[in-house]
C-alpha cells in the first residue's frame, strides 16, 4: 500500500510539473495580455501601460516569471489576481461555495436518478421504459446545456414564474429556502447531461452483472429476483461507477460554466471565463492547478476505494 | 537632574493663546471641519436599486489601473474634487468652486492653480476631509510603485502646498487646460487609512474603500454583486435609497432577461442590445430610453498601409457605406449619424461638417481619377498596389460581423477587397491594436476624458505608439496642422477660444478621414417604473454617475 501510494505521488508531482509548464507557456505565448483591457480606453498611455508592464513583472523573460511563480506555489504563495489584487487561493475560495452548491446537488440528483433508471432499465431490458430511458439519454447528451437553461427561464420564470430566472439567492434574502428555491432550476438542468451517463454506464453494468455466472447460481439456490438485485447485482455494478464518480468529482468542484453563465451563478466556472477574457494569469494558472491537483487526487482516491470494496484487487 | 517627562511640560502660556487663536481661526474659516451641522442628514433613505453590469467591478481604489465598469463604484463610493454634469459643464464637488483665470483660481499663464474646497465633507469613517487628502492623493498617482491608471496632466503638478484644511496651490510643469476635466475623474483617497500602508497596491482599503461619496461599502460576493449602503452624513443631496446594488450578468441576453423578469431594477453598462430595443420598449413596468454615449463606432484605417496613403481611397470607402441602412437594418435604428469624433451633446461639436452621401458610382469616380484600376479578378490596384486589406474586430459580436458582411459586399461592388480577420478581445486590443498591427479595425471609441475636447491621445503625431509615441494613436494619423491645433488648444483655458480650435480640428479630421465614422453611439437604458431622480450623462462613463438622486416613487 506504501509502495503503490508513493510511486502514485511521485508520478503526480511530475505530471503537474508538466501541466504547471504548459500551462504557464500556452497562456503567456497568446498574444494580448493583461493590458489589452485597457487598449480602447483614450486616457491609458503607451508610457502608463509600459509602467503597469514593469510593476506586475510581465516585462520579465517568461523562464524567470515562471520559476518565480513556481517557487512562490511551492511555498503556498499562488500569487495575486491582477484583476482585483486579491490573493489567488482567496479568489478561488470565494467562487467555490457556489460552485459546491450547483454541483453539488446536481451530482447527487444525477447519480441518483441515473442509477435508479440504468439499473431499471438493464433489469426490464427492451421495455417501454428502457427504450424511452435509451431516447431520453440521446436528446439530454445531443442538447446542449444552454438551450435547457434559456427554455427553463423562458417557461418557469417567465410564462409560469414559478422559479427564478437566475441568481444564487434574492439579495436581501439569504434564507435557506430562498437558496433552495434558487438551485433547482440550475441544478436539474446542469443534471440532465450527468443523468444521461450515468443511466447508460449504469445499464450495461448491471447488464453485465446479470450476465455473470455467480447470478446464475444465485437464481439456481431459488433466491427472489429482488433479492438477487439488491445484494449480488446492484453492489456490483456500482463499483465500475466508482471511478466514474472519481473521475467526475474533480468537475464538481472546477464548475460548469454554461449553466453558471445562465443561470448567473457565481461559481468556478465563470471565474475562470472571466479570468481568461481579462488574461489574468495568476487566477488562471491557479485554476489549472487547482483543477489538475483535484484530478489526480479524485483518481487516487476512487482507485484505493475500489481496491478497498474488491478485494480482488491488490495495491501491490 | 533628569526631567520627568510624564510631568515636565515645555507648553508656555505664550503657545496657549497662539494655539488659541489658530483654533479661532481654523473654526472661523472653516466652521464644519470641527464638527457635523446637525441639519445635513435630513434624507431618510430607503428602498433598493439593483443595478445589472455586464462585466464585474473589481477595482475599488479608484487611483488604480482600472476599467470603465468600475466608475459605476467609484463614483457612488468616491467623490473628485470637480463632477462633470450632463451638459459637459463642470460643477464643483469637493472644491467648493470650480477654479478659472477669471475667479484666480488659474493664474494668467495657466501654471499656478489653487484649490478651495468645502469644510463641511467627511469620510466614511468619520475623519474630516481635508487639502491633506487631496495633496496625499495627487502624489499617490506619480508615486512610481503605485499601480496608478493614467499618469497624464497629475505628472505635470509640482510643488503641492497645503495652505488651509480647506485650501491649496501647485504649478504645473506646462499649461494643460484639460487638466480641470482629468480631475473630474480623479476621486480623493483618504490620507489617514492608506498613508499608514506598506504597499498601497495590496491594501486592505482596495477590497473595502472608504470614501466620501453618498454610498459606503457594504459587501461584495465576488463573481456576483456587491452592496452599498445609504451614507447619511454625505454633504451633498441625497442619498434616498438605502441600498444599492451592483449585480454582475455577463451574458447580455441573460442581463435583458433579468431586467425583463424583475431581478434588476436599472440597465448600466453594457446596456440592452439594439435588438433588443423594440421588445423593450414594449415591456410593461419598465421605462427603456435612447440615450447618447461618448462613443464613436468607426472604421480605423491605419494610414501606414500603403492602400490607404492615398486620400482618394479613404474618400472612396467612405463614399460606399451605406450608413443609413447599416443603421436600421443591423442596429435597429439605435445609433445616429456623425461626422466627428466629438460627441453632439460636447458644446465643442461642430455642426457644420459636410454630410457623407451613399453613392457608388462616386466612389468609382474617384478611384478612377486618382489611377486605381481593376486588375483581371476585379480588384483594383495601383502602382503595384491591390486595394485590399483585411479588417477585424472581436470576435463573437454578431452585430459588428454583419456590419462586416454587408461592407465587404459594397466594397467588392466598387472594386476593392475587404477580408474578415476577427480575433478574441484580450487578443484583438493588445499589442494588435495599440501597436497598429492591424489593416483596419472596427472599433466603438470614446475621445474624451471628461468630457474635454482635447483629442491628443488619439490624434496627435506624438501619440502614435508604433512609433514610440506616448498615446493611442493607433491609426497613425499624422497632421502637421493638427499637432499645432492641439498643442495649443491644450494651453487654451477660455472655452470660446478652444471652441475655434477644436472647430478646425474637425474640419480637417473629416476632410483627411483618418477612420470612417459609421454612427455615434446611442446607449438603449432601461429601469424599472417608479425609479426617479435618474438622469444620463454622456460625459461620463457610467449611467449610475448620480446614484445620490435616485429615489423611489412612494
Amino acid at each position: 500500500m506504501r509502495g503503490f501510494l508513493l510511486n502514485r505521488l511521485s508520478q503526480s508531482l511530475v505530471l503537474l510539473l508538466i501541466v504547471s509548464v504548459i500551462g504557464f507557456v500556452v497562456l503567456n505565448l497568446l498574444p494580448g495580455g493583461p493590458l489589452a483591457q485597457f487598449g480602447l480606453d483614450p486616457s491609458m498611455t503607451q508610457d502608463d501601460l509600459n509602467r503597469l508592464k514593469e510593476q506586475l513583472g510581465l516585462n520579465r523573460p517568461l523562464w524567470v516569471q515562471y520559476l518565480d511563480w513556481a517557487w512562490r506555489l511551492v511555498q503556498g504563495d499562488w500569487g495575486h489576481s491582477f484583476r482585483d489584487g486579491a490573493p489567488v487561493l482567496d479568489v478561488i475560495g470565494r467562487h467555490l461555495v457556489a460552485t459546491l452548491l450547483l454541483m453539488g446537488s446536481s451530482t447527487v440528483i444525477a447519480i441518483a436518478v441515473g442509477t435508479w433508471i440504468g439499473i431499471h432499465g438493464a433489469t426490464h431490458r427492451y421495455s417501454a421504459f428502457d427504450y424511452l430511458a435509451t431516447v431520453g439519454a440521446m436528446v439530454a447528451l445531443s442538447i446542449p446545456t444552454f438551450w435547457f437553461g434559456l427554455v427553463g427561464i423562458y417557461v418557469f420564470s417567465l410564462r409560469l414564474g414559478w422559479l427564478p430566472a437566475g441568481n444564487m439567492y434574492t439579495i436581501g434574502d439569504g434564507s435557506v429556502l430562498n437558496y433552495l428555491h434558487h438551485l433547482i432550476m440550475p441544478s436539474i438542468v446542469l443534471a440532465l447531461v450527468h443523468v444521461a451517463i450515468w443511466s447508460r454506464y449504469m445499464r450495461s453494468a448491471t447488464l453485465d452483472v446479470i450476465s455473470q455466472e455467480f447470478v446464475k447460481t444465485a437464481r439456481a439456490k431459488g433466491l427472489s429476483e429482488r433479492r438477487i438485485l439488491m445484494k449480488h447485482v446492484v453492489g456490483n455494478a456500482l463499483l465500475p461507477m466508482i471511478t466514474l464518480a472519481g473521475m467526475q468529482l474533480p468537475s464538481v468542484l472546477t464548475g460548469a460554466l454554461v449553466t453558471e453563465t445562465v443561470f448567473t451563478w457565481p461559481g468556478m466556472g465563470r471565474l475562470f471565463l472571466d479570468s481568461l477574457g481579462y488574461s489574468d494569469y495568476p487566477v488562471v494558472m491557479g485554476l489549472l492547478m487547482f483543477s489538475a491537483i483535484l484530478v489526480v487526487l479524485c483518481n487516487l482516491i476512487a482507485d484505493i476505494v475500489v481496491a478497498i470494496i474488491d478485494p480482488r484487487i491488490r495495491l501491490s | 537632574m533628569a526631567k520627568d517627562p510624564t510631568t515636565a511640560s515645555t507648553y508656555s502660556r505664550r503657545d496657549a493663546l497662539r494655539l488659541m487663536a489658530a483654533g479661532g481661526i481654523a473654526c472661523f474659516a472653516a466652521p464644519n471641519l470641527l464638527g457635523k451641522p446637525a441639519f445635513a442628514d435630513t434624507a431618510n433613505p430607503t428602498g433598493r436599486v439593483v443595478v445589472g453590469l455586464s462585466q464585474e467591478p473589481t477595482v475599488f481604489n479608484p487611483l488604480m489601473a482600472h476599467i470603465e465598469v468600475d466608475d459605476a463604484v467609484h463614483f457612488s463610493v468616491f467623490d473628485a474634487l470637480f463632477r462633470m454634469d450632463p451638459k459637459g459643464v463642470l460643477q464643483p464637488n469637493l472644491a467648493a468652486e470650480v477654479p478659472t483665470q477669471k475667479n484666480g483660481g488659474i493664474s494668467e499663464d495657466g501654471l499656478n492653480w489653487r484649490i478651495r474646497l468645502r469644510d463641511d465633507v467627511r469620510w466614511h469613517d468619520g475623519e474630516p476631509f481635508t487639502a491633506e487628502d487631496v495633496k496625499f492623493t495627487l502624489e499617490l498617482i506619480t508615486n512610481p510603485n503605485f499601480r496608478a491608471w493614467r499618469t497624464g496632466g497629475h505628472s505635470l503638478v509640482r510643488d503641492i502646498t497645503v495652505v488651509s484644511p480647506t485650501e491649496l496651490t501647485w504649478r504645473m510643469e506646462e499649461a494643460f487646460a484639460p487638466y480641470l476635466s482629468f480631475l473630474a475623474e480623479t476621486f480623493m483617497v483618504p490620507k489617514h487609512i492608506l498613508e499608514k500602508e506598506a504597499d498601497p497596491n495590496t491594501a486592505a482599503f482596495n477590497q473595502a474603500p472608504v470614501g466620501t461619496g453618498a454610498f459606503k461599502w457594504a459587501q461584495r460576493v465576488a463573481g456576483d454583486h456587491l452592496e452599498l449602503v445609504a451614507n447619511p452624513q454625505y454633504f451633498g443631496d441625497g442619498p434616498y435609497i438605502e441600498r444599492l446594488v451592483f449585480k454582475y450578468i455577463p451574458d447580455m441576453t441573460v442581463l435583458y432577461t433579468q431586467f425583463k423578469s424583475g431581478d434588476i431594477d436599472l440597465v448600466d453598462q453594457a446596456y440592452i442590445t439594439a435588438d433588443h430595443y423594440e421588445e423593450a420598449r414594449t415591456l410593461p413596468g419598465r421605462v427603456v430610453t435612447l440615450e447618447p454615449g461618448a462613443s464613436v463606432e468607426s472604421i480605423f484605417l491605419n494610414l501606414e498601409k500603403p492602400q490607404f496613403k492615398d486620400p482618394a481611397v479613404r474618400q472612396a470607402l467612405y463614399a460606399a457605406m451605406d450608413r443609413g441602412a447599416i443603421i436600421d437594418a443591423i442596429y435597429y435604428g439605435v445609433g445616429t449619424l456623425t461626422e466627428t469624433f466629438m460627441p453632439k451633446e460636447s458644446y465643442y461639436h461642430n455642426p457644420n461638417l459636410p454630410a457623407q452621401e451613399f453613392n457608388l458610382d462616386r466612389a468609382r469616380q474617384i478611384l478612377d481619377d486618382a489611377g486605381w484600376v481593376p486588375g483581371p479578378d476585379g480588384i483594383r490596384a495601383k502602382d503595384g498596389v491591390r486595394l485590399s486589406f483585411a479588417n477585424s474586430t472581436t470576435s463573437g459580436n454578431n452585430l459588428r460581423e454583419q456590419v462586416q458582411q454587408f461592407l465587404q459586399q459594397t466594397f467588392a461592388e466598387i472594386g476593392v477587397e475587404m477580408t474578415i480577420s476577427n480575433m478574441p478581445a484580450a487578443v484583438m486590443w493588445g499589442e494588435f491594436w495599440l501597436k497598429s498591427q492591424f489593416d483596419s479595425a472596427i472599433a466603438g471609441v470614446t475621445y474624451l476624458i471628461a468630457a474635454d475636447p482635447d483629442a491628443t491621445n488619439r490624434l496627435h503625431t506624438s501619440a502614435i505608439g508604433a512609433k514610440g509615441g506616448k498615446g493611442s494613436n493607433t491609426g497613425q494619423y499624422s497632421n502637421p496642422e493638427v499637432d499645432a491645433l492641439l498643442e495649443k488648444g491644450a494651453r487654451t483655458f477660455d472655452p470660446e477660444a478652444r471652441r475655434e480650435i477644436y472647430y478646425r480640428v474637425q474640419e480637417i479630421v473629416r476632410e483627411d478621414l483618418p477612420f470612417l465614422p459609421l454612427f455615434a453611439y446611442t446607449n438603449v437604458i432601461g429601469r424599472k417604473e417608479g425609479l426617479e431622480g435618474f438622469e444620463p450623462n454622456a460625459n461620463t462613463r457610467t449611467a449610475s454617475w448620480h446614484a445620490a438622486a435616485w429615489r423611489w416613487q412612494s
